[in-house]
């Protein structure tokens, strides 16, 4: 079973665990503006919206890249960079229209989620279920769950 | 990482940072945060300084947690001589703020002097430099916010900043970071206006976590201790359903909320401004006041509120720059702005909240000054010529406008910002003032809960719910239930919970989670962390010492047992309604069993005993 990262906003507290454990798992540190899970903050709408790549079908950035540094893993089917190979052109990031793909200038290559090779650290760490980790199939099932609890308590037309 | 091991010192007199290595001596002893910043504090600044003197200094510090993935790892302090108080003072803020000044590789800023000219600090990482703020100057906290966003073209760039309070000298005013958190208690923004430094604004790109003394026992030591606060049902279920809400309904039950400036300790409408009144839908528009609860950076708990006000109110009609979500209301707030002066007008509260945000002053002294100057007025001796309005108990529309009056700094607002000390004192009633050391009491009658008087008494910074809360256990029975309404056993309980919270307050972690989590819950972080051998006996004996070198800093500035007082309105009119009807607190009993647990002589100054055994 293939699984996705399903983001349910309204959930969100804007505590920014998520972020802290993406740059820590990847880079060894607690350092936010290096996480590739970024939580935006709509202050005066009251939300907070967690943003992530949703790893494209066909992806866009995959098929920009030139040089084949992003590959699918056959795994997870996260669209993993392979950092050996990216030569930090940077096209990818022009190609992903959700701008998911960014570029590390310490390092000269671009990063982007890799679903942490199945077990995303953000998931594991979100302490509000705003990140899950579901099969890619249904994740749909919570949003169908709640209107269809909506659907039953209404009253019938006629009696 | 859990201390940078670097400290940025500004000369805002010649307008010079510098970096200087962390005294990590002084790190052993004192932690970090509340207990560390004190320490250079006291070193460097003579008790009897005026608080609003070039001398005195101001400090913004963090802990060994903040800006680590610990629960509640955000927080950060403001330590100076209290403007309100002239005593030490440290006031202690959450949203994101303090852990990107960790991220940007400091662990404390210490500024000293005074600017020419209104300047603001900006930090990116190693580059640091003051700018001119003469553009700011006059301008709001969210205004402040949003033009250093603005013209930094960087809009994850996080400020804290006083508003016109701050600058105008209003003797309460806050430190506001990210919009609605503040270091709001004591006047630190008012000591932050004197020295004409208008905000701080960091960008953190270093990050922190590359030497923790035990990386994976500190993921495994947080991930156990995150689980404590989930399981726990006032950190994993009231706090982030009600915020600190919850309490508004369980306190006015037990008769210990203060009403009308403490003349009653029942406030007939606590529903109406209740944390499950802002779960209701209004009348007016089918919406809810609260829209959302909201976490700082690293909380797990999640008991900030963000509301919206009812567009047709009163307070803000025409005014759509308030019609969109906000901060609050939480209970401290709803408390001194509502039942405090009997206002149980939910929508006027959050508006005077957001004014409190918007140009930072603290909520609890502006609510309970108010509380004092509705007193005055009813008894006559505030006039409606003299005050502007008419100001009776329960008027939500004098509430609004005054608060107007006191962020423009106009009119009768000049007055009310001197708080209720001062105020009561100019008008020959110094009785009336609900406070102790010139700070005004939170939400808690110590007729009702008799260890909080002993806590407000005792105090550091002046009268304070956050130096030891014993409603946790008085009300909660966390960790243990004790009677609320006797005076027995009250000295060690408050003894406890003070030197406790010290060690919280500069681990760098917030104070809501000592609902769930004891000093056991804490150690194992540190000790996973912090370089040295972190053991209970040693934190035990590290909280007692800051609480120890605060109070001889308090003594020095020319306190004495004298000022460990409650007003005689708490000791002599005893409480007319509810469980504690009859009672009075019994602080002239609990004050000298006190000073015995804490080893301090009757007149409350430490023995040399004492001080040998802290090695102070
Ligand atoms: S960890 Fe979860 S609740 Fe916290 S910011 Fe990320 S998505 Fe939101
Ligand atoms: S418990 Fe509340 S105040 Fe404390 S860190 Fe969490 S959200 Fe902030």
């Amino acid at each position: 079973m293939q699984k996705s990262l399903h983001i349910d906003a309204n959930k969100c507290t804007g505590c920014l665990q998520c972020e802290m454990a993406c740059s820590y798992e990847n880079h060894g540190v607690f350092n936010i503006s290096k996480s590739r899970i970024k939580v935006f903050n709509f202050e005066h709408a009251g939300r907070k919206v967690p943003y992530t790549c949703t790893q494209c079908s066909e992806a866009w950035c995959m098929t920009a890249c030139p040089v084949d540094a992003i590959r699918i893993d056959a795994g997870t089917g996260a669209k993993a960079v392979h950092e050996d190979i990216c030569v930090g052109c940077k096209v990818c990031t022009i190609a992903c229209p959700f701008g998911t793909v960014n570029y590390i200038a310490e390092t000269g290559k671009v990063q982007k989620c890799d679903l942490c090779g199945g077990e995303p650290a953000c998931a594991d760490a979100c302490p509000t279920g705003a990140i899950t980790y579901v099969d890619a199939d249904w994740t749909g099932l919570d949003k169908m769950r709640a209107w269809a609890g909506k659907t039953d308590t209404q009253p019938r037309a006629t009696a | 990482m859990a201390w940078n091991r670097k400290l940025l010192r500004v000369d805002l007199s010649k307008g010079t940072c510098k970096a200087e290595p962390l005294n990590m001596e002084w790190a052993q002893e004192y932690l970090g945060q509340r207990g560390l910043a004190t320490k250079y504090f006291v070193e460097e600044v003579d008790p009897k300084v005026d608080p609003l003197a070039p001398e005195n200094k101001l400090i913004m510090t963090t802990g060994p947690l903040t800006g680590t993935v610990a629960s509640t790892g955000g927080r950060y302090s403001v330590v100076t001589k209290g403007a309100l108080t002239g005593a030490i003072a440290c006031s202690n803020s959450g949203g994101y703020f303090g852990a990107e000044l960790k991220f940007s590789g400091w662990d404390m800023i210490i500024f000293e002097g005074k600017s020419p000219k209104p300047v603001y600090l900006s930090i990116e990482d190693d580059k640091v430099e003051l700018r001119d703020a003469s553009h700011l100057w006059g301008k709001t906290v969210f205004q402040t916010e949003e033009i250093i966003k603005s013209s930094h073209q960087d809009p994850q760039i996080r400020v804290s900043s006083i508003g016109r309070s701050g600058e105008n000298g209003v003797l309460f005013a806050c430190v506001v970071n990210d919009l609605h958190r503040a270091a709001g208690r004591s006047g630190v923004g008012t000591v932050m206006g004197s020295k004409n430094l208008k905000a701080v604004a960091v960008r953190g790109k270093s990050g922190s976590g590359g030497a923790l003394k035990d990386a994976k026992g500190f993921m495994a030591a947080t991930k156990a201790a995150k689980k404590v606060l989930a399981d726990n049902a006032v950190t994993g279920q009231g706090l982030p359903k009600y915020g600190t809400q919850v309490l508004m309904n369980v306190i006015n039950e037990m008769g210990a909320l203060p009403t009308r400036n403490h003349r009653d300790v029942q406030f007939e409408d606590a529903r109406k401004i209740s944390g499950e009144a802002m779960h209701e839908k209004r009348p007016t528009d089918g919406k809810t006041h609260l829209v959302t609860n909201a976490a700082c950076f690293g909380c797990t708990i999640a008991c900030g509120r963000i509301s919206r006000i009812d567009e047709t109110h009163f307070s803000v009609v025409n005014k759509p720059q308030y019609w969109g979500a906000s901060g609050g209301l939480e209970y401290e707030a709803a408390w001194a702005l509502g039942a405090a002066n009997g206002v149980g007008d939910l929508e006027a509260l959050q508006y005077v909240n957001v004014l409190c945000n918007e140009d930072g002053f603290d909520p609890i002294t502006f609510g309970a000054t108010i509380a004092a100057a509705m007193e005055l007025y009813d008894l006559g001796i505030l006039t409606k010529e003299q005050i502007g309005l008419e100001a009776p108990f329960g008027s939500a529309q004098a509430l609004v406008e005054l608060a107007q009056m006191t962020a423009q700094g106009i009119g009768f607002g000049k007055e009310l910002g001197m708080g209720s000390a001062r105020l009561c004192a100019k008008y020959g009633r110094p009785e009336l003032s609900m406070g102790v050391k010139k700070q005004e009491f939170p939400a808690y009658d110590s007729r009702g809960i008799q260890g909080m008087g002993l806590g407000y008494a005792t105090s550091n910074r002046g009268a304070c719910h956050l130096r030891a809360y014993t409603v946790a256990s008085e009300v909660l029975g966390i960790p243990v239930k004790t009677d609320p309404l006797v005076t027995e056993g009250k000295a060690d309980l408050v003894k406890a919970f003070q030197d406790a919270t010290s060690v919280f307050d500069s681990a760098g972690v917030c104070a809501f989670t000592t609902f769930a989590w004891s000093l056991a819950d804490l150690q194992p972080q540190l000790d996973t962390a912090c370089e040295g051998d972190w053991t209970m006996e040693k934190l035990a004996l590290l909280g007692e010492r800051i609480w120890n070198m605060e109070r001889l800093f308090n003594n020095a500035a020319g306190f004495t047992a004298k000022d460990d007082d409650l007003p005689p309105r708490l000791k002599t009119e005893a409480a007319k309604t509810g469980p504690a009807k009859g009672l009075v607190n019994g602080i002239d009993k609990m004050r000298p069993e006190y000073y015995k647990a804490r080893g301090w002589t009757p007149e409350g100054v430490p023995t040399k005993e004492t001080l040998d055994r802290l090695g102070l």
